[in-house]
């Protein structure tokens, strides 16, 4: 039995301590707004936060999560009142969308630690989150409006 | 994804009005308004009005709430058809933006594509394609609106005006919600006036996309999310190399394994089937399979090239013929050669292929991120013995396509329906992403010789290029269409077979390859590579004559006025001729795909070999548009797009497999490789063009163009390595 805490919601799961947690927040969980991509930390999709760190799921076994505090993009904000979903919508960011919940994840982290992130703040933050649509240009505007709104007390 | 010519040819056989607009009377005694073209005129009834809703047409739904769905007949796979599609039809329906919503159709003939016939989203034609389909359907079932209100007013429709989701008379208004009953009983009118464009309201704005919100929390449902009760999750085991089948198989580990249910041949390979993909995944690994040898386990992409180039020097067969390119070369004042190669390529969609499949005795439910929902749904039904109308297939999102979610063979599709008949519960098949790459059905590799000559004064007077590639279009439902009477596919050489440049003797030949490495459309098709060679070129004939890249262009083009417009549009953005900081250096390429034209230009520096793009300013002219936001998201990422191909992507086979698996050694470019890109619209009245697939071409010939500006080397091959450039 592995427990952890998802979106603040306690979980007990009896399953194979070294399943991936991606596949168990998806299928177990039915959290499915966490992406698969690759399997192996190249893209990004899986991103979900550890304890408020940056995961990539798809490489993290579940026992990993045993004790801990996870949040899925299902728990970033019940509302999409979160400063990253305010500014993604503003800038129109998504394109097909999958790789989004993953680039939002990542960003939050980034935003959590760096309020105001320079260019290379977001280089070094995002870089490992792959969109094929190719929304980069937005992302980083996106992330830029998201640091001013938090600058004018907009955030929650 | 199919040649645009074609839809100049079909559309000139033209949409009659009185044939437009058929009204049927359905099963459930609603009304639907279908749209007839080319043939296609058996309608469904699959929806209808109900007590709350009303269907005027096959298009919409309006809600006594006050909601109004229309209901997309193209996959939304990232270029914005469930926002730009909407807006068309609620413009002419004077509807209130804030109530529309979206939905994908069913699959069924009166969801056809206008042009080719199926249902299916390709070739960058849902907006020019739905145009009128969409705007009628909307202006339809505003004329029905407004007759159910004059009628309770018990006034001339020609009284009435409609605003932001009602109907007016003087100060009198009733809601389009309020008018659902009545407007059911009413008889669609023959003919609708369309909208004057100055009147629009919507289109050609920047609205916001529709689908932003469910794609931000998570709640977007992908294929590769559906899930069903008692749903089980298969992984199979294909051949390593293309065209081999299943010998036998040793499952003894694998059977044993937790979850593993089943473990059965399907001629696609082993399916393994689990409770969860984890242990279906862990198991297929598990698997000791022996493969039947097949004709490819020699074969090698560098012999390949190799016989590509033995075979350039000999004459193909002929695609385009003005003047006479040997003499004209034989009398040249100066003569160039170049040979241009360019490798397979993966959509690599960032959603590997997935597909779930309930069959039950006499039914059959496929959900799968669709581009091919007519094909699909009858490749699922022949493999389920089942009549096509005793199949349903649910469009989800797609995430992501690029040609890759339309397969001909429907692969995905239908090793999930046999991996079903063997499950003997609901199934979801899930590739995993180096399944997916190495699962086939590429951009094919091509070769592309040019020899060019100008005359004393820089003139350029001769062209030949050679072309040699595989057919995209073999074995496709839309061979004999496109192949028709000719030696070569036209997706082959589509980009060099329409060069815009004056050059009096030009001759284009292909020569077709015949290898079993399964090929496919990929964004922007034939464009992806002719653009390279032919932009690349033009720009060594520029150098061969002394002469500015981008002026050379100019003088070539001054009889085409739309190329012209994108070329000094991108060159006036980008600031082309004004100095750069030391070690860049600026590109341009120039191209027409997909009735729209486009015009890059890339600032790139090398450094220690390595090759950085910093800005690409693009010019984009597809004519009349519907959302400019849109279409630079579009152009933004086709840049990208192309950009990954030309810097980073190559897939190679040694000894019949596939050298690459995944996103590091394939890779894509990522935030901190990528440039500022700007995307500049020509303002114009033209006919509607495509926008999902012109943003690709331009990339990779500008930026090797660039490239060629900071080192005086020029790049003939893709992806680009300074090490290989001449």
């Amino acid at each position: 039995m592995i427990g952890f805490s998802v979106n603040g919601k306690r979980v007990d799961l009896e399953v194979d301590p070294s399943t991936p947690l991606l596949w168990v927040i998806r299928e177990q969980l039915g959290l499915t707004g966490t992406k698969y991509g690759c399997g192996m930390a190249q893209c990004g999709a899986c991103t979900v936060h550890i304890n408020g760190e940056a995961v990539r799921s798809c490489v993290a076994p579940v026992s990993r999560a045993a004790g801990t505090s996870v949040t899925t993009i299902e728990g970033l904000s019940p509302d999409l009142s979160h400063p990253l979903q305010r500014a993604w919508l503003e800038e129109d960011v998504p394109q097909c969308g999958y790789c989004q919940s993953g680039q939002l994840m990542s960003a939050a982290v980034l935003l959590r630690e760096k309020p105001a992130p320079s260019d290379e703040d977001i280089d070094e933050a995002m870089t490992g989150n792959i969109c094929r649509c190719g929304t980069y240009p937005r992302i980083r505007k996106a992330i830029h409006r998201a640091a001013a709104m938090v600058a004018k007390g907009g955030a929650r | 994804m199919i040649r645009q010519k074609m839809v100049s040819e079909n559309a000139s056989g033209g949409i009659q009005r009185r044939d437009f607009l058929k009204v049927t009377v359905a099963a459930s005694g609603g009304l639907l308004i279908g749209f007839h073209f080319f043939g296609v005129s058996q309608l469904a009834s699959a929806q209808a009005s109900s007590a709350s809703s009303f269907m005027p047409n096959a298009f919409v739904r309006i809600g006594t709430d006050e909601n109004i769905t229309v209901i997309v007949n193209h996959s939304e796979m990232g270029q914005g058809v469930y926002t730009s599609l909407p807006m068309l039809l609620a413009d002419e329906l004077d509807a209130d933006w804030s109530k529309i919503g979206y939905e994908p159709a069913p699959v069924d003939p009166k969801y056809n594509h206008p042009v080719f016939g199926v249902q299916m989203t390709g070739g960058s034609s849902s907006v020019y394609s739905g145009l009128q389909q969409f705007r009628q359907a909307g202006a339809a079932a505003r004329a029905l609106l407004i007759a159910a209100a004059a009628q309770q007013w018990n006034v001339d429709a020609s009284a009435c005006r409609t605003e932001s989701g009602a109907v007016f008379n003087g100060t009198r208004r009733l809601s389009y919600g309020q008018l659902v009953g009545a407007a059911a009983k009413l008889t669609p009118p023959a003919n609708v006036q369309l909208k004057d464009p100055k009147d629009f309201k919507l289109i050609g704005k920047p609205l916001k996309r529709l689908d932003t919100s469910v794609k931000i929390n998570g709640s977007a449902e992908f294929g590769i999310d559906v899930k069903l009760p008692g749903m089980l999750t298969a992984v199979i085991a294909r051949p390593p190399i293309f065209g081999e089948s299943v010998k036998n198989f040793d499952d003894t580990r694998a059977r044993s394994m937790p979850g593993v249910r089943k473990i059965v041949a399907i001629p696609a390979g082993v399916a393994v089937i689990a409770d969860t993909f984890w242990q279906a995944k862990v198991a297929r690994d598990a698997l000791r399979v022996e493969w039947d040898e097949g004709k490819m386990a020699n074969f090698n992409t560098s012999t390949m090239m190799q016989d590509f180039r033995e075979r350039a020097k000999t004459a193909g067969a002929s695609v385009r013929k003005d003047g006479d390119a040997e003499s004209a070369l034989a009398s040249a004042a100066r003569k160039i050669d170049a040979v241009y190669e360019v490798p397979y390529l993966s959509h690599l969609m960032m959603e590997p292929l997935n597909c779930v499949v309930d069959l039950r005795a006499d039914s059959c439910e496929v959900w799968t991120g669709s581009q091919f929902q007519t094909v699909d749904r009858a490749n699922a039904a022949r493999i389920a013995g089942l009549p096509t109308e005793k199949v349903q297939l649910h469009t989800t999102f797609l995430g992501g396509g690029f040609g890759r979610r339309a397969n001909p063979q429907s692969d995905f599709v239908v090793e999930a329906t046999h991996v079903a008949k063997a499950a003997g519960a609901p199934i979801k098949v899930i590739w995993t992403r180096e399944d997916d790459m190495q699962g086939g059905w590429y951009r094919p590799a091509f070769l592309h010789a040019i020899e060019g000559g100008i005359d004393a004064s820089g003139n350029a007077v001769s062209w030949r290029s050679r072309l040699v590639g595989q057919s995209i279009m073999e074995g496709t439902p839309f061979a004999a269409m496109m192949l028709k009477g000719k030696q070569y596919d036209p997706a082959s050489v589509e980009g060099v077979d329409d060069l815009p440049y004056a050059i009096p003797n030009v001759t284009v030949e292909c020569h077709q390859a015949e290898i079993g490495v399964p090929v496919q459309w990929l964004r922007s098709v034939g464009h992806s590579h002719t653009a390279f060679a032919v932009e690349c070129f033009v720009d060594e004939l520029a150098a061969l004559a002394q002469k500015d890249p981008y002026q050379f262009r100019r003088q070539l083009l001054q009889k085409q006025p739309r190329y012209l417009g994108v070329l000094d549009l991108a060159a006036q953005k980008a600031g082309w001729g004004k100095p750069l900081p030391k070690g860049m250096g600026r590109g341009i390429a120039v191209h027409f795909a997909f009735e729209s034209y486009s015009a890059h230009v890339a600032e790139v520096s090398v450094t220690d070999g390595k090759v950085r793009v910093h800005r690409m300013v693009c010019a984009i002219d597809c004519g009349q548009y519907v959302n400019p936001g849109i279409i630079a998201a579009q152009t933004e990422g086709g840049a990208i797009f192309g950009a990954s191909a030309a810097l980073f992507q190559e897939l190679t086979f040694a000894n019949g497999r596939l050298q690459q698996t995944n996103f590091n050694t394939f890779p894509v470019l990522r935030m901190n490789e990528c440039p500022v890109i700007e995307t500049h619209i020509v303002e114009n009245k033209e006919k509607a063009g495509g926008i999902g697939e012109p943003g690709v071409p331009c990339a990779a010939p500008a930026i090797a163009n660039a490239v060629f500006a900071v080192t005086g080397k020029r790049i003939r091959r893709l992806p680009i390595r300074l090490t290989e450039a001449v």
